[in-house]
């Protein structure tokens, strides 16, 4: 088919942040499938416990202590998360690569912690339907905090390489700093769900 | 070629009602539930051929039309598109109140599917297995209360309330002459009341995949006049009939010797087992197996010779037994009505 | 709105300038396509966006045609295996108690069916169909994250072998294609198959879920400039809307299969009445998803309608707004129905006569639809081939199949047709007719584009009057042998009750079905080879996929079209309107605004690479091993985690630097 120049591209930048990135969107699409995820776990939860007149089946209450100093690490980490992203919108090298370290770091704490709320939760996964729920719950957060972590690292690692000095690395770094909001934010709902529900009744 | 399709349909409808007996179709209706159900299909049928064929003719008309093709793919005439626009949205109107009229419809009839319980008299609980239904009647007195298999007797007339439960995986009973489907599921409770208007013989079988033997796991409704449920009944309830010949009476020892009498009861003999039907009366049944085989001498020898050839995968295991030893087992069981 | 405002009117990016600032390497230039003549460009392009030669090149392959034509002879060939079950089934059936195959064997094949149609064929071939004209249509030069939608591939074909050998080693699941508890469940469910279902779903999913999120992020982010929301092809907006309903729909399914896969290998409660849980809850689970399911098979094929109609009617759709429109109303409300599967389990009649209304009030925006098809085509007369004969019987079928599912949604009348086969009916009258029919009819309509050659026009018109035929003496019979009374998944069924003589017909007419999927599959191998070329655009078609040769080169466009109409063509039938300044030596393409599509960013695309192979080879073996003991998530993530840093790793391609 015949073509007739309309419209020149050269000038254009060759990458972008935030919402401008299809990484960006791409990170929105499987944060909205996960999320989907967490919310029909919750909600099977729910559905359960509204089932049976005296939910926790008859066992002991969990220790909330372990989650809830888990809750205030994720919620503390948020500032730096966020001194991060404003950094890598700069593309500001150094602080950058401070920032990933410190952010791979409060991404391990929490993670050391978590080891600890299993026992805490006081039942086993098959013991009855309430322990199982707990398990997964809990099981399906520590999956997305280890792959997150795991996801940081490697890139604080590549920040320190010559491929960081590029724009799209910069990029990438707003992206993780993005998927860590949502990993602390889905914790919330389900801290709530196993330590503190299970004391309604 | 789609004439011919159709001339052959035709025929092979025709053809094929003439083996229908009905007794297990939903356009045969033989109780008030499923009457109304019948008249409520019908209903939607007549009304949804009408809307498929106006949508034929409204897809037709352009072939028929002698217009030419379009040229300019892009010069369209707006008057034209306006009135389309009219047509459209009429149509769209109608769509919505024929929706709205079906919901309400459908709601007026599932009033009146409840208003069949409501004053019953009878409660039978039947509970699911793979691949056979337990029937217990319900009674104030304890000595009343009674345990059956696959069959059920109801008195015609009068609303029954069936209890459906499970106590493996998920089965649904369906007797599609008399009413709906309703699914037994472990740990749940669902309520069915049916009614038969006149005696006869309704057959049903499980509508929810339950595995191997899935399609074999038939049951019986059998409507009698009250005086013949009654009198049924009070049979049901006495023990198990003596053995009236030699080779009965050494049968009775081998059932008793063997493992049948872990799963099996028969009433007033030590056979006490529950995870397979109650005996004591299995020779009063029609069938064997869930309706896989109507009872004879010849079916009750191959069911327990060849369990697996009958119903492959099913719970019955096959017991070593010599013909004599068969014959014998065969002959104690056929006493039992 | 002329082309000049494109860049206009669009304020300059803050991130213009900043990009020459901060800690970020200068870019490095290279050849541009501005001025370029055609030869060289082509050579330039030819050279960047070309797979690589050899094995390893075709393993590493990220090009979206190249991927979405394995996945589609994939699916066909997985509708082969699912045609083929079928029949054998409907042998098994065509008389009473014959002893052809018996129940275990039955079982799984009616399980395998199941599973391949809606898993291994009709998500997959929907997707990929998708993955092929999205990026076409929206003009660009390849779908966004490429190396996601290879590693997709990989995983779906993997998943689907894995069910099919178990199949081969009499291992296959046999509890239905919903496996619905406590069948499925660990104590009535001895063996692997149950296992095998969970985690061939679970897997399998992944692939979906990918290919959704990279069509949604191609629509969203890599439209030429100029096809602001109300441009987009109704072909495209299909794709976006289903997308959306797989993003919100799979992850239910996802979340059944590991609930039961935990049950049954380290022993969670979660379905076990006895300890606290519930047989129903996995219905609902299962249903939340199953029923958007059916709409992210039959939406795509509306967008395949869409597409069809106006190239035959010569002029855009009736109705664009009102299309789109009842795209999204059916995503939203497809959420609304799954109770309508469990109104037989005895669920509370207020609740259940509130399902009744949901599912009724979906057939108004499906009408809408129906009522705009037939409206384009009322002008003038349209010119009649092979897809549109195929789209006549999608009407023809479908209808019934939807005014059936009228009949479904009223709860009192289902109880006497569910689990039947008046169902078996509907939904093949739903699914075949919705969504099969379009696509033969998108096969015949697109196949010239793909392959650069026509299939046989009088072999086309054969095939749909036998696959029309075939379909309605198959499947119309099933309904009244259903109302007579004959349950769904039974493997035989006793000569006295009188159905012997229609189940025969319906064998008849399922075998003549059959066959047209041979004669179809005959025309497909003929037009490859010996079809008359086709020409870039031989239906004389409005939207940018026609705008390319046929097949399209690797590069998609040499010069990425500027849009003025929704159909692009029609509107400048003398010279499309073009963007230039692109890197020819870099796999560059450009990144527009979500709603306008004003160009925004001249991005790289991603490069052919091993590693999405090797990733799915680790997470496959992964889910395999799994079924066998828990402990192979933990022995899996190390090579995992290997095959996806090496994946993400940089390689100094100027792709991954800049």
């Amino acid at each position: 088919m015949n073509q007739r120049p309309a419209l020149d591209l050269s000038a254009l930048p060759t990458f972008g942040h935030g919402p401008r990135s299809p990484t960006w969107w791409g990170t929105l699409g499987f944060m909205a499938l996960e999320g989907t995820g967490f919310a029909l776990a919750a909600g099977a939860y729910l559905y359960l416990a509204t089932l049976w007149p005296n939910w926790r089946l008859s066992a002991p209450q969990p220790n909330h202590w372990p989650g809830t100093i888990v809750t205030l690490l994720l919620i503390v980490s948020l500032v730096p998360n966020h001194i991060l992203n404003g950094y890598a919108k700069q593309c500001a090298m150094r602080p950058v690569r401070i920032g990933m370290v410190v952010m791979s770091l409060l991404g391990l704490a929490p993670l050391i912690v978590r080891w600890f709320e299993f026992p805490a939760l006081n039942i086993y996964w098959d013991t009855n339907a309430y322990g199982s729920m707990l398990w997964v719950l809990l099981g399906l957060h520590t999956t997305h905090l280890i792959t997150d972590v795991g996801d940081t690292i490697v890139l604080m690692v590549l920040m320190f390489t010559h491929h960081g000095y590029s724009g799209r690395r910069f990029g990438d770094v707003g992206d993780n700093v993005f998927y860590w909001d949502f990993v602390v934010l889905t914790w919330i709902p389900i801290y709530l769900l196993i330590y503190w529900l299970p004391r309604l009744g | 070629m789609k004439r011919l399709a159709s001339i052959a349909f035709a025929t092979a409808i025709a053809l094929s009602l003439q083996g229908c007996s009905g007794w297990q179709s939903a356009l045969d209706p033989k109780g008030p539930a499923a009457s109304e159900l019948a008249w409520l299909i019908w209903f939607f049928t007549g009304l949804c051929a009408v809307v498929w064929v106006l949508v034929m003719v409204a897809l037709a008309m352009p072939l028929m039309m002698r217009s030419r093709q379009r040229a300019e793919p892009l010069v369209l005439d707006a008057g034209a598109d306006n009135r389309k626009l009219r047509v459209v949205m009429t149509a769209v109107g109608l769509t919505a109140v024929i929706l709205v009229g079906l919901t309400l419809v459908s709601f007026f009839a599932n009033r009146t599917l409840a208003a069949i319980g409501s004053d019953v008299a009878l409660t039978i609980r039947v509970t699911g297995h793979q691949w056979w239904w337990e029937v217990r009647y319900e009674d104030a007195t304890p000595s009343r209360i009674l345990t059956t298999a696959n069959e059920i007797h109801i008195p015609a007339g009068e609303p029954v309330r069936l209890l459906l439960t499970s106590t493996d995986v998920i089965h649904s009973f369906w007797v599609p002459s008399l009413s709906g489907k309703l699914d037994l599921i472990p740990g749940h409770m669902n309520v069915l009341d049916i009614k038969a208007d006149k005696p006869g013989v309704y057959r049903g079988q499980c509508a929810e995949f339950c595995g191997a033997q899935h399609a074999n796991m038939g049951t019986f409704v059998i409507a009698e006049p009250r005086a013949k449920f009654d009198a049924w009944w009070n049979d049901q309830l006495q023990p198990a009939a003596a053995p009236m010949s030699d080779e009965a009476k050494a049968g009775e020892n081998l059932f008793l010797k063997r493992p049948c009498v872990m799963c099996h009861k028969i009433g007033g003999t030590p056979a006490g087992g529950t995870v397979a039907p109650d005996l004591t009366h299995v020779a009063s049944r029609q069938t064997l197996a869930a309706g896989t085989l109507t009872m004879s001498r010849g079916n009750l020898a191959a069911w327990i010779a060849d369990p697996q050839g009958v119903k492959p995968g099913s719970h019955m295991p096959v017991v070593d037994l010599s013909g004599d030893e068969l014959n014998a087992i065969v002959a104690y069981l056929e006493g039992l009505k | 709105m002329s082309s000049a405002d494109l860049t206009s009117e669009r304020d300059l990016p803050p991130e213009r300038e900043a990009s020459a600032k901060g800690d970020v390497a200068p870019e490095r230039d290279g050849p541009r396509d501005t001025g370029m003549d055609d030869a060289s460009l082509h050579r330039w392009l030819t050279r960047t966006w070309r797979t690589p030669p050899g094995i390893i090149g075709a393993l590493s392959s990220v090009d979206h045609k190249v991927i979405a034509r394995r996945y589609l002879i994939t699916a066909f060939l997985f509708l082969c295996l699912g045609g083929l079950n079928a029949v054998v089934m409907r042998i098994q059936l065509s008389g009473p108690r014959r002893g052809l195959i018996g129940p275990d064997l039955y079982n799984q094949l009616f399980t395998m069916h199941g599973v391949t149609m809606m898993f291994l064929f009709a998500v997959p071939i929907v997707q990929a169909t998708g993955i092929y004209l999205v990026p076409l249509m929206v003009g660009t030069r390849n779908i966004a994250f490429p190396r996601l939608n290879a590693f997709s591939y990989w995983v779906y074909v993997s998943g689907g072998l894995f069910a099919w050998v178990s199949f081969a080693l009499s291992m296959a699941p046999d509890v239905g294609w919903f496996a619905y508890v406590p069948l499925s469940g660990p104590e009535y469910g001895p063996g692997k198959r149950a296992d095998v279902w969970a985690q061939m779903i679970t897997y399998t999913e992944v692939s979906s879920l990918a290919v959704a999120v990279a069509t949604i992020v191609t629509i969203f982010k890599q439209r030429a400039p100029g096809m602001s929301l109300d441009k987009i092809p109704l072909y495209v907006w299909s794709l976006l809307v289903t997308s959306f309903v797989v993003v919100f729909a799979m992850p239910a399914v996802m979340i059944t299969s590991t609930f039961l896969i935990l049950d049954r290998l380290v022993g969670t409660h979660i379905f076990n009445p006895a300890e606290g849980g519930d047989a129903l809850l996995f219905q609902h689970l299962f249903w939340f998803f199953g029923h958007p399911e059916v709409y992210i098979i039959f939406l795509p094929a509306t967008g395949m309608v869409s597409a069809i109609i106006p190239a035959f009617a010569r002029r855009p759709v009736f109705g664009h707004l009102g299309l789109v429109l009842s795209l999204i109303a059916v995503g939203f409300l497809s959420f609304g129905l799954w109770v309508h599967h469990m109104f037989a389990t005895g669920l509370p009649k207020l609740g259940a006569s509130f399902f009744t209304a949901s599912s009724m009030m979906i057939a108004i925006p499906n009408g809408v639809q129906i009522f705009c098809w037939l409206a384009t085509l009322w002008d003038g007369r349209p010119v009649i081939r092979t897809p549109l004969l195929f789209v006549f019987g999608f009407f023809f079928i479908f209808v019934i199949g939807g005014l059936t599912g009228v009949m479904l949604a009223s709860v009192p009348l289902d109880l006497q047709v569910h689990d039947t086969y008046f169902v078996v009916a509907h939904f093949h009258y739903v699914l075949i007719g919705g969504a099969v029919f379009p696509l033969l009819g998108a096969a015949y309509f697109w196949f010239p584009k793909i392959t650069g050659r026509m299939m046989s026009e009088r072999l086309g018109r054969w095939h749909f009057w036998l696959a029309l035929i075939g379909f309605n003496a198959a499947f119309f019979p099933m309904h009244i042998v259903g109302l007579w009374g004959m349950p769904r998944r039974v493997y035989t069924y006793p000569a006295e009750l009188g159905w012997g003589n229609i189940n025969l017909f319906i064998t008849a007419g399922a075998v003549l079905f059959f066959l047209s999927f041979v004669l179809f599959a005959f025309n497909l191998i003929h037009g490859a080879l010996k079809g008359a070329p086709a020409g870039d655009n031989p239906w004389d078609a409005g939207t940018l996929e026609w705008a390319t040769s046929s097949p399209p080169p690797s590069y998609n466009f040499a010069r990425i079209p500027v849009v003025t109409n929704v159909e692009p063509l029609w509107a400048e039938p003398q010279a499309l309107p073009v963007a230039t300044g692109l890197r020819a030596d870099v796999r560059e393409l450009l990144i527009s605004t979500v709603a306008e599509a004003h160009p925004d960013i001249r991005e790289k695309s991603a490069t052919p690479s091993i590693w999405p192979l090797l990733a799915a080879i680790a997470v496959g073996g992964t889910f395999l091993y799994s079924i066998f003991t828990p402990w192979a998530i933990v022995w899996g993530a190390a090579p995992i985690a290997v095959t996806l840093i090496g994946w993400f790793w940089p390689k100094g391609d100027p792709e991954d630097e800049e």
